[in-house]
C-alpha cells in the first residue's frame, strides 16, 4: 500500500516553476530566489561572526593579560596596539563592535534571515516569497549595511565605542570619547540601513507566511520553525522602527544640534548649549526595540531547535499548541519587559516595579518551552546527528542562562550586579550561546536543503559540538562569579583595583576557554566550506523528515517543485505514530509526511 | 606569555586531533559511511552526553569550591542583609531547578539514544503535566516578585525620616567628587553652567545662594556608622554610575537631572578590616601583590581593605579607574574630619579677593584618575 503516490494528485500545472534563462548576475548576485537569497544571507553572517568572534578574543587576551604586549594586537590594530599593547580606546571600540555585530549581524540577519528566507516557502509549500524583488532588496541593504559597519573600524579616529547600547551623551559627544565622532556617524548609518532591511524582510514573511500557505496547510499544522519566524518578524516590525526614531533622533542631536537627549553638560572646559534632553529617553527608545531584539534572536533558534529535536527524537513535539501559546506570550510580553534594563537608570522607582512584574512572568512561557523539549526527549529512539547534539546544547545554555534571568530580572537583586559581568554571563548563554546553537543546529540539519543534498561531515561535526559545549560553560560558568565578586563590564583592565586581583586567575582560564572554542569554530568553518564542494551527496530526506521542504526538488529550481505544490493533510509531527495494532501508520516507516492524507480510521490527534 | 598562547594552540590542536581520530574509528567499525547518525554515533554521543551531564556539574562545583571565596563579603548596609537574604534564596531555587532539569535534559539524550529498529513513543500532549509545570513556576515566581517588589520599595523609598545625611556625588569624566551639605545639612543649589575653572568653582555652585556658602566638597567619602545617608548622584558630561558594591548600592548619574539612592552603613571600615573573609582575602590579594613585586611589575603595592566607589556605566577611556574611596567610621571620627575640611565660602567664594588655592583632601586619588587619561 503506497499512500505517498496519493500526494500529487490534483494539478496546479499552471502555476509550475518557470525556468527562464538565468545569467550569472541574476542566479548569483542579484537573484530573487528565496534560496540563494538564505544562503546569502548564511555566508555573510559567518562572515561577519567571524570578525565578532575574533574581536572577543583580542579583548579576552587583553583581559586576561592586561597590558602585556602581544606581536598579534601590532598586526590586527595597528596604530592602537603600539609595540602590541592594547590601547583603552580600541578595547571599548572591540566591545562595542562586537556586540553589535553578533546581536545584528550574525545572530539577527545571520539566523532568521537565512532560516527564515529557507524554510518558509519550501515548508508552507510556496514557490518563493510574496515578493522577490522586496527579498533581494532585503539582503543587498543587510550587506550594504555589514560594509558600512565593516568600514567604521577603519576611520581615523577610531570606530564607535560607546558600547552596542550606545548610550549618549558618550556616544553623542566626540569630545567625550574619540569614536564618537565618524566612527559614530557609519554606526548609526549602518544600523539605519540594517532596520530598512530587516523591516522589508519582516514584512515579506508575514505576508508569505499568512497567504501562501498551499492547500491544507492551516496555521495549526504550521511547523513550529514557521510559527517562530512569523511571531518575530512580527515583533521586528513593531519594535524596529522605535530603534530607527531613537537613532535619528540621536544624528539630530549629534548633527544639527537639537537636544533630544542630551542636557546640562560641561566638558573639556566648555558648557555646551544643549537644554532639557534626556539620556534615560534614549534608553526608553533603544531598550523598546532592545528587548525584543533579545527575543528575536532566541525565537528563530527555538523554533530551529523544536523541529530539528522532534524530527531527530522520532516523536512528535510534546505539546505543540503550547509551544505556539508559549511563543506567542513571549513575544508579547518581549515588548513591555525594556524597563529591565534601567532599574538604576534613574527612572521613576515605580515603573522599576512594574518591569520587575512583567519580567519575571516572561519565565512562565520559557519554563513551558524547556519542559516540554525535555519531555519530546523522553521516550523517543534519538538520532545523536550534530543537529540534535546542537538542539540539546541549546535547551541546556537556554536554562542555565535563563535561570539567573530571575535575579536580574528582579530590580532588587539586579541593584548590585548591573551591568557587572553577572550580566555578561547571563545573556551571552541564554541568547549568545544557545541562539548560536540553534543557527548551528539548523545549518546541519538544512545543509543538504541548501547545497542540493551535499551533507556536512558528521565526525567534523561532533568535534566542533563537543569542544563548543565544553568551552562555553568554561567561558561563561566562571564569569558569573566574577560578577557577583561587582567587577564591572566593559573595563579596560581590572589592575586599577586591588579588590579584584585575586580574579586574574579566572579570568586567564576564561580566555583560555575562549581561544578553544573559537578554534572549535575553525573546524567549522572547514567543515562548512569543504561540504559545499565535496560534501558526500546523502538521500532527499536525509533525516526522514515529515515536511514538505524534503519533498522539494534536490536541484534548486526557481518554483522549488518542479511538478504541482504538494497538498497537506496532516501537521508536522506524525513521528512514530502507530494504529490501534501498534503498528506504524505507513509500514515500515517511522514517520508520516505532512503529504500523506490520514488513513481511514486514523485520527487525527488533537494536538 | 608566548609561551602560554603557544601552550594553549598546541593544548586545542592536541584535543582537537585526539577527538577527530578517535571520531573517524567510531565511523569506520561500519562500512556505512553516510553522514546520518548510525547506532555507533548515537552510542558515544549517548555516552557524551551523560559525561557532560557529569562536567557541567563538576564545573559548577569546582567554580564553587575555588571561587566562592572571591565573592563580596557580607553587606555593609541595613538593606544589604535582607539583599543577600533574597538573593540565597533565588541561587537555592535557581540551582535546585538547573540540577533538575539538566539532569533531565541529559539523561533521557543518554538513555533514549537511538537503535536501529526501536521504537519511540507517541507522545503529543498531556494536558495534566503541562498544567502542573506552568502552575509551579507561577507559585514560585509569584512569591519571588511580590517579596523582590516589597524589598525594592523599601529601598527605593528616599525620605527625609530620621535625619539623614545629604551628601551629593559628582561624576565626571574621569573622577568622582562629593559634597556635604555642611551645618545646614542642605545642598547648595548647583548647575554647569555655573562652573568656573577659574575659581575653582567645579561643581558650578550658586554663590549667591545661602545655602551653598557652608557645602563642603571633598575628594574622599566620609560617611559616619550608623547614620542614614541620602545620597544626590550628578554628572556633568556623560552617564556614569555610582556603584558602591560593598554596600549592594547603585545609581546611575545623568546629565540634566538628580537622581537619588539612600543606605545606612553598619560596618566601619575598621571593622570590615577585621571581618575573617576580608581578612583571608587581603591576605591572598598580598601574597599575590608580593609576587608581582617580586616581578617588578608596578602598582603591586601591598593593599589595604577600603570601601569603594566604582563608576560602572560605560563613561570613556578610563572608566576603568573611575574611583573614590569611601570611609565609614564612627560619629566621633566623622565630626573631627568634616570639622578640619574647608567650606565652599572659605575655599571658592574667598577667592574673589584672594588667589584660589583650592585644594581638596584626597587629591592624590584625583591625581590617580587623571594618570590614567595619559
Amino acid at each position: 500500500m503506497s499512500v505517498t503516490a496519493q500526494a500529487h494528485v490534483e494539478d496546479h500545472a499552471h502555476d509550475h516553476g518557470h525556468h527562464h534563462k538565468e545569467t550569472f548576475i541574476t542566479k548569483y548576485i542579484f537573484s530573487q530566489d528565496h534560496k540563494m537569497i538564505a544562503r546569502q544571507y548564511l555566508i555573510t553572517g559567518l562572515i561577519m561572526g567571524f570578525v565578532g568572534i575574533a574581536m572577543s578574543l583580542l579583548f579576552r587576551m587583553q583581559l586576561a593579560w592586561p597590558g602585556e604586549s602581544f606581536p598579534i594586537f601590532e598586526t590586527l590594530l595597528g596604530k592602537w596596539a603600539p609595540d602590541g599593547v592594547m590601547d583603552a580606546d580600541i578595547y571599548l571600540a572591540l566591545v562595542t563592535i562586537h556586540g553589535t555585530i553578533m546581536v545584528f549581524f550574525v545572530l539577527t540577519a545571520g539566523l532568521s534571515g537565512t532560516f527564515s528566507n529557507l524554510l518558509i516557502p519550501l515548508q508552507i509549500g510556496a514557490r518563493d516569497m510574496a515578493s522577490g524583488f522586496l527579498n533581494m532588496v532585503s539582503y543587498w541593504l543587510f550587506f550594504l549595511s555589514s560594509v558600512i559597519m565593516v568600514i567604521s573600524l577603519f576611520v581615523e579616529a577610531g570606530p564607535a565605542s560607546a558600547g552596542w547600547t550606545v548610550y549618549p551623551p558618550l556616544s553623542a559627544l566626540p569630545m567625550a570619547q574619540s569614536g564618537s565622532g565618524m566612527g559614530m556617524t557609519l554606526w548609526l548609518v549602518s544600523m539605519t540601513i540594517f532596520i530598512a532591511s530587516s523591516l522589508l524582510g519582516s514584512l515579506n514573511y508575514i505576508v508569505t507566511v499568512l497567504n501562501l500557505r498551499t492547500k491544507g496547510m492551516s496555521m495549526t499544522r504550521l511547523p513550529l520553525t514557521i510559527w517562530a519566524f512569523f511571531v518575530t518578524a512580527v515583533i521586528g516590525v513593531i519594535s524596529f522602527p522605535v530603534l530607527l526614531s531613537a537613532g535619528l533622533l540621536l544624528l539630530m542631536d549629534r548633527s544639527f544640534g537639537t537636544s533630544f537627549f542630551l542636557s546640562d553638560i560641561f566638558i573639556q572646559g566648555e558648557v555646551l548649549h544643549y537644554q532639557g534632553g534626556s539620556p534615560v529617553l534614549f534608553e526608553h527608545l533603544f531598550w523598546f526595540l532592545g528587548h525584543p531584539e533579545v527575543y528575536i534572536v532566541i525565537l528563530p533558534a527555538m523554533g530551529i531547535v523544536s523541529e530539528v529535536m522532534s524530527v531527530n527524537a522520532r516523536k512528535p513535539i510534546f505539546g505543540y499548541r503550547a509551544m505556539i501559546a508559549s511563543i506567542l506570550a513571549i513575544a508579547f510580553l518581549s515588548t513591555i519587559v525594556w524597563g529591565h534594563h534601567m532599574f538604576i537608570s534613574g527612572m521613576n522607582p515605580f515603573l522599576g516595579s512594574v518591569f520587575t512584574f512583567t519580567t519575571l512572568l516572561i519565565a512562565i512561557p520559557s519554563a513551558v518551552k524547556a519542559f516540554n523539549w525535555i519531555t519530546t526527549l523522553w521516550k523517543g529512539n534519538l538520532q545523536l546527528n550534530p543537529g540534535m547534539l546542537f538542539s540539546i546544547g541549546m535547551v541546556s545554555t537556554f536554562i542555565t542562562g535563563g535561570l539567573t534571568g530571575i535575579i536580574l530580572g528582579d530590580s532588587t537583586l539586579d541593584i548590585n550586579v548591573h551591568d557587572t559581568y553577572f550580566v555578561v554571563a547571563h545573556f551571552h548563554l541564554v541568547m549568545g550561546i544557545s541562539a548560536l546553537y540553534g543557527l548551528f543546529a539548523g545549518v546541519y540539519h538544512w545543509f543538504p536543503k541548501m547545497f542540493e543534498s551535499k551533507m556536512m561531515n558528521k565526525n567534523l561535526g561532533y568535534v566542533h559540538f563537543w569542544i563548543t559545549a565544553i568551552g562555553s560553560y568554561g567561558i561563561f560558568f566562571p564569569m558569573h562569579f566574577v560578577g557577583m565578586a561587582g567587577v564591572p563590564r566593559r573595563y579596560y583592565e581590572n589592575t586599577a583595583f586591588p579588590m579584584f586581583d585575586e580574579l586574574t586567575d579566572v579570568q586567564v582560564l576564561m580566555t583560555v576557554f575562549a581561544l578553544i572554542t573559537a578554534g572549535a569554530q575553525l573546524v567549522f568553518a572547514y567543515n562548512f566550506i569543504s561540504s559545499i564542494f565535496y560534501g558526500k551527496k546523502g538521500p532527499k530526506n536525509p533525516w526522514k523528515a515529515t515536511t514538505l521542504e524534503w519533498t522539494a526538488e534536490v536541484k534548486h529550481i526557481h518554483g522549488n517543485w518542479d511538478g504541482p505544490i504538494p497538498h497537506v493533510h496532516r501537521w508536522a509531527y506524525d513521528y512514530s505514530k502507530t494504529d490501534e495494532n501498534g503498528e506504524y501508520i505507513i509500514p515500515g516507516q517511522d514517520f508520516v509526511p505532512q503529504t500523506v492524507p490520514l488513513q481511514e480510521d486514523e485520527e487525527e490527534l488533537n494536538h | 606569555m608566548t609561551t602560554l598562547l603557544v601552550l594553549v594552540v598546541l593544548v586545542l590542536v592536541a584535543i582537537a586531533i585526539w577527538q577527530m581520530t578517535k571520531m573517524f574509528e567510531f565511523a569506520q567499525l561500519k562500512t556505512n559511511t553516510s553522514e546520518i547518525a548510525n547506532d555507533n554515533d548515537n552510542k558515544y554521543n549517548g555516552y557524551l552526553l551523560f559525561a557532560f551531564l557529569i562536567f557541567i556539574y563538576g564545573i559548577t562545583i569546582f567554580s564553587f569550591w575555588k571561587y566562592s571565596k572571591v565573592l563580596l563579603p557580607e553587606a555593609a548596609s541595613e538593606h544589604g542583609g535582607e539583599y543577600d537574604y533574597l538573593m540565597l534564596v533565588s541561587f537555592i531555587i535557581i540551582f535546585f531547578v538547573q540540577t533538575i532539569t539538566q539532569a533531565l535534559l541529559h539523561y533521557f539524550g543518554y538513555k533514549y539514544r537511538g537503535e536501529k529498529g526501536k521504537k519511540a513513543l507517541f507522545y503529543a500532549d498531556n494536558d495534566r503535566l503541562e498544567f502542573i509545570w506552568t502552575i509551579i513556576p507561577v507559585i514560585v515566581l509569584a512569591g519571588l516578585i511580590l517579596w523582590g517588589l516589597y524589598t525594592w520599595t523599601n529601598i527605593m523609598d528616599i525620605n527625609e525620616e530620621d535625619d539623614p545625611l545629604i551628601v551629593e556625588l559628582y561624576a565626571q569624566q574621569f573622577n568622582w567628587t562629593a559634597r556635604y551639605g555642611g551645618e545646614d545639612n542642605v545642598l547648595g543649589a548647583a548647575n554647569v553652567r555655573m562652573i568656573d575653572i577659574d575659581k575653582a568653582n567645579v561643581l558650578g555652585l550658586d554663590e549667591s545662594d545661602s545655602y551653598a556658602a557652608d557645602d563642603i566638597i571633598v575628594k574622599e567619602l566620609h560617611l559616619p556608622v550608623g547614620r542614614k545617608v541620602n545620597f544626590k548622584m550628578r554628572s556633568q558630561d556623560v552617564l556614569h554610575s555610582a556603584y558602591m558594591p560593598h554596600f549592594r548600592a547603585q545609581m546611575n548619574c545623568v546629565p540634566g537631572m538628580t537622581t537619588e539612592f539612600s543606605f545606612t552603613p553598619i560596618t566601619t571600615t575598621a571593622q570590615m578590616r577585621q571581618n575573617p573573609d576580608v581578612v583571608e582575602k587581603v591576605k591572598r590579594t598580598n601574597a599575590l601583590r608580593a609576587e608581582w613585586a617580586a616581578e617588578g611589575r608596578p602598582n603591586s603595592d601591598p593593599w589595604e581593605f577600603d570601601y569603594v566607589l566604582i563608576c560602572n556605566k560605560i563613561c570613556g577611556q578610563s572608566h576603568y579607574n573611575m574611583q573614590m574611596k569611601i570611609i565609614v567610621e564612627t560619629e566621633e571620627e566623622y565630626n573631627e574630619w568634616i570639622k578640619s575640611q574647608k567650606t565652599f565660602a572659605e575655599t571658592v567664594m574667598v577667592a574673589d579677593v584672594q588667589e584660589p588655592d583650592f585644594n581638596p583632601v584626597g587629591a592624590e586619588t584625583a591625581e590617580l584618575s587623571y594618570k590614567a587619561q595619559d
